[in-house]
């Protein structure tokens, strides 16, 4: 049997440091089962048989936040050896509030004060013996960051725990609480002694979640309201109250505070932090910096690493060679460019060109062909133009190309970036080379390549971004900061039942909903997370642009609105949704008290960054990366077979494909939209791996083309003849909203830590989306064309109950609904 | 009955007894804001709500809607 210490103490204590300092390497991070909250156990450095549980930073262990209760549950069910108790040094007296509750569980207690250096560093005095004996458990001075006496903590937490000692609180209450405690104890009965003056205070407190872990619940009521009546305050309260009363007489004697009247350092910052007028413009400067290194430039830059590097054709060591390359490459294109125009132009005049344009697409110029093709070019007199497309697909430039242009446009052979730095091919071009050097069939080469690979890469190409942001993450939550973002956005966001912290996620989520989605790791508070998740991905996010710029440019015209229209959809979605859903059952069962520490502002160690960066990046691959492999693959499964020629195998045109098939099978369910062509429906399938793929399947179902530029201006035509400006916007609207990419769901899954609340996500995004389109379409049809059916009643219906939801009463709750499983 | 939501900014005022119950009133207690503690007003939010407050030697930031059930003097 391994020893098993719990180390307990206050947020901001320097807790996570002093586990990592004594766990070393040696973790395993996990969650509570059931719940969101974060569970964390190493074996102690030196001692394979000791194992170390860090339990929530907590304050209290009343029943009201999960945290509480996950913790409390551990320590009396799991009942671990012994509490390692960290106390901030700085400041002691809340912290100490904690370990008096602890003292009371009948577990052996070691308390580290931590931060010993500071309370060092401002000449103040701690009298630890004074502090031993007030308390009656063992008391050493640690600096957790520096790493002082943290080997002698865990040694006398691992001697306690052998010698297996009960300890008795020798706090005591005011007399007549002591008494009515006395009376509550002696009718527990199969309670072992050690413990009951944990339950007599809870059963004192009214705890209902206590009684549900006592065998029977003595009748304490009378006790305990001639208390109340007595001292004229409810059971809880007093306490509380007698606890802290306790502490500031022991404080008095036992710390010597030299006379603080001038500002601390952190005082400082906050003076100009917080400052009523400076406050707003540094927190945007703030968030331009997070969201232009982790988004614009560096993220950006690493997950193009990533997708088109590593996971694509290949990529430059270091970036040398690449502007080079690329250089060259343009030059090639352009070159390109001309020798088409040239053939194009020969041909309609009558020239046989056939041969010719067959051995350039290969690769090797025919120079017979070629030298016969010039003579008869020549005599024929021709000439072209080349036409450059912008991105539009609207003509930019027009180049006269002549004989000479085209012999020197030919005499352009393709640049090979290996000739350039040193090039590092990608994981599926080396892949190919190997699957064909084997002789591989062709459906697993095709598996590997495009199934599986492809759906590795969508996992890991959002790694690199991913870190970058996890830094600053974890840099403003542990140099103190984001407790402040929580503080300014406070006023705004509560409104819409989230956190003054959910503005980071959401502002990530224009860029990447899945790093967004992560992101909201920082929120404490279960309910505020969980709705910041659902709503992350309604802002549009970079791969929704391509569908923006489709819409817009092919609807309507490219005019400007649009784009802003989608922001502004996207804002109102969060909104709406923030309102309704805190009103819902599912949301209003927990409490949500924002009363919140602002901690000292101090820098944090670049271990403990990275460590944090590394876990959640972890965390990520390992719980969303199955499920984003997996939905990839059958995707790929769908897209890629189906009945072709009367026989089922791998088809080659997306018509024929399963996917084709389920789309026209659901294409009815969005004819209320005005949307009910199947091939829509299909893009709005394909769009799950990645919503820019919309784009590519309707370039494929529209136009038939195996490529498209980004905003797919070649199908802009055809388009227009499947869809109105409304059913356009109907569509875009119901794409923005719906169910994210399977890499975000894999991210919803992971922070929901819950396949109901994942499931519940999900659906509540596909439905919303599927209402607003509604709204959108049919009472656009009314205003436009005074269309009136049942879809019309149904839209207003909707709006109804929009606006009813919307302002309906609703009171906070004050308990904690959520089941913690024991 | 004057209470913590309109102390003035910069000023000390003390507790004399707190109203409301359940989670949100155990938690301003947790944190130190018990019978008869001095509580410093230290500012106001940039957009006018929460409140910063030094109670016990640290910063604590509370909403004024909950500071409203702080009964001081």
């Amino acid at each position: 049997m391994p020893i098993k210490i719990a180390l307990a103490g206050n947020p901001n204590s320097g807790k996570t440091t002093l586990f990592n300092a004594l766990t070393g390497s040696n973790q395993f991070v996990g969650n509570w089962p059931g719940v969101t909250v974060e569970k964390k156990e190493g074996k102690l450095k030196g001692h394979k048989d000791v194992v170390i549980t860090d339990l929530p930073g907590i304050y209290s262990l009343s029943p009201y936040t999960l945290e509480e209760v996950v913790a409390r549950n551990y320590l009396i069910h799991e009942k671990p050896d012994a509490i390692l108790n960290i106390v901030d040094g700085t400041n002691l007296e809340r912290n100490l509030y904690l370990t008096t509750q602890l003292m009371e569980l009948g577990i052996p207690v070691v308390m580290a004060v931590n931060m010993m250096d500071v309370v060092k560093k401002n000449k103040d005095e701690i009298n630890i013996q004074q502090l031993q004996k007030e308390l009656g458990c063992e008391v050493v001075e640690i600096s957790a960051l520096k790493g002082t006496g943290v080997a002698q903590a865990a040694q006398r937490a691992v001697s306690l725990a052998k010698s297996g000692e009960a300890v008795m609180p020798v706090h005591q209450f005011s007399e007549e609480v002591e008494e009515a405690l006395h009376n509550i104890a002696a009718q527990l009965g199969n309670v072992p002694e050690e413990q009951k003056r944990f339950f007599a205070i809870k059963l004192f407190e009214r705890d209902d979640k206590i009684k549900e872990q006592l065998q029977s619940v003595p009748d304490v009521e009378p006790i305990v309201k001639a208390m109340e009546d007595k001292l004229d305050d409810d059971s809880e309260s007093i306490i509380t109250n007698e606890r802290y009363v306790f502490l500031s007489g022991m404080i008095e004697k036992c710390y010597h505070k030299r006379n603080r009247q001038k500002l601390t350092v952190s005082d400082k910052i906050d003076r100009i932090v917080t400052n009523r007028w400076l406050a707003l413009p540094i927190f945007a400067v703030v968030m331009v910096i997070v969201y232009y290194v982790s988004v614009s430039t560096v993220g950006t830059i690493a997950t193009d690493w990533a997708n088109d590097g590593v996971f694509g054709e290949g990529w430059h060591l270091f970036g040398i060679g690449s502007s080079d390359y690329n250089e060259v490459a343009e030059e090639y294109d352009l070159a390109s460019l001309k020798t088409e125009a040239y053939l194009e132009a020969a041909e309609t005049a009558g020239l046989d060109t056939e041969a010719l344009s067959q051995s350039i697409a290969d690769g090797e110029v025919d120079q017979a062909a070629l030298s016969a093709f010039e003579t008869e070019a020549s005599a024929a007199g021709i000439t072209a133009e080349a036409e450059v497309l912008d991105d539009n697909g609207e003509v930019e430039e027009t180049l006269p190309v002549n004989l000479d242009e085209f012999e020197n446009a030919v005499a352009v052979s393709e640049p090979d970036p290996a000739d350039y730095g040193v090039w590092v091919p990608g994981i599926p071009v080396l892949l190919e080379d190997g699957l064909n050097a084997i002789g591989c069939a062709d459906w697993l080469s095709d598996l590997i390549l495009n199934g599986i690979v492809a759906g590795v890469g969508a996992v890991l190409g959002f790694v690199p971004q991913m870190l970058i942001l996890f830094i600053f993450l974890a840099f403003l939550e542990s140099c103190g900061y984001m407790a402040r973002i929580a503080f300014i956005m406070d006023r705004i966001f509560r409104k819409f039942g989230l956190s003054g912290k959910s503005f980071i996620p959401m502002l990530i989520g224009t860029g990447c909903g899945v790093p967004g989605i992560m992101a909201s790791r920082t929120i404490e508070n279960d309910r505020d997370r969980k709705m910041t998740i659902m709503t992350t991905t309604f802002i549009p996010c970079g791969a929704k642009l391509p569908i923006i710029a489709l819409i817009a440019g092919a609807l309507f015209g490219g005019a400007w609105w649009v784009a802003p229209s989608a922001y502004f959809v996207g804002v109102a979605a969060i909104i709406i949704s923030g309102i309704i859903l805190k009103k819902t059952r599912m949301f209003a069962g927990d409490p949500a008290p924002f009363v919140m520490e602002l901690p000292a502002y101090h820098w944090p160690t670049v271990g403990n960054v990275l460590r944090s960066m590394w876990e959640r990046g972890w965390s990520f691959i390992k719980k969303a990366g199955t499920i984003i492999l997996l939905s990839a693959i059958l995707l790929w499964f769908l897209q890629g077979y189906g009945v072709e020629n009367g026989s089922f195998g791998r088809v080659e045109d997306l018509n024929n494909s399963i996917l084709a098939v389920i789309g026209g099978f659901i294409a009815p369910i969005f004819a209320p939209l005005g949307w009910g062509d199947w091939k829509a429906a299909v893009a709005s399938i394909t769009g799950l791996i990645a919503k820019e793929n919309v784009v590519g399947t309707f370039g494929v179902l529209y136009g038939g083309l195996d490529e498209v530029a980004e905003n797919g201006w070649q199908i802009w035509a055809s388009m227009r003849e499947s869809f109105t400006a409304l059913t356009a916007y109907s569509f875009l609207v119901f794409n923005l909203l719906c169910a994210p990419c399977f890499a975000a769901i894999g991210a919803i899954r992971r922070e929901m830590n819950s396949a109901k609340w994942t499931w519940f996500a999900i659906s509540y995004q596909c439905v919303f989306a599927y209402a607003m389109a509604l709204c959108i379409y049919q009472l656009g049809m009314l205003f436009t064309t005074g269309a009136f059916g049942i879809g019309t009643v149904v839209a207003i219906m909707i709006v109804a109950a929009l606006l009813y939801l919307l302002f309906r009463p609703y009171k906070e709750q004050n308990e904690l609904k959520v089941k913690v499983r024991v | 009955m004057k209470t913590l939501k309109e102390a003035k900014c910069g000023t000390t005022v003390k507790v004399i007894r707190l109203h409301g119950a359940g989670a949100v009133k155990r938690r301003i207690m947790d944190m130190g804001i018990t019978k008869g503690v001095e509580i410093f007003i230290r500012k106001v939010a940039p957009l006018g709500d929460p409140v910063e407050v030094n109670v016990r030697g640290y910063e604590l930031s509370l909403r004024k809607a909950d500071a409203e059930m702080i009964e001081v003097s």
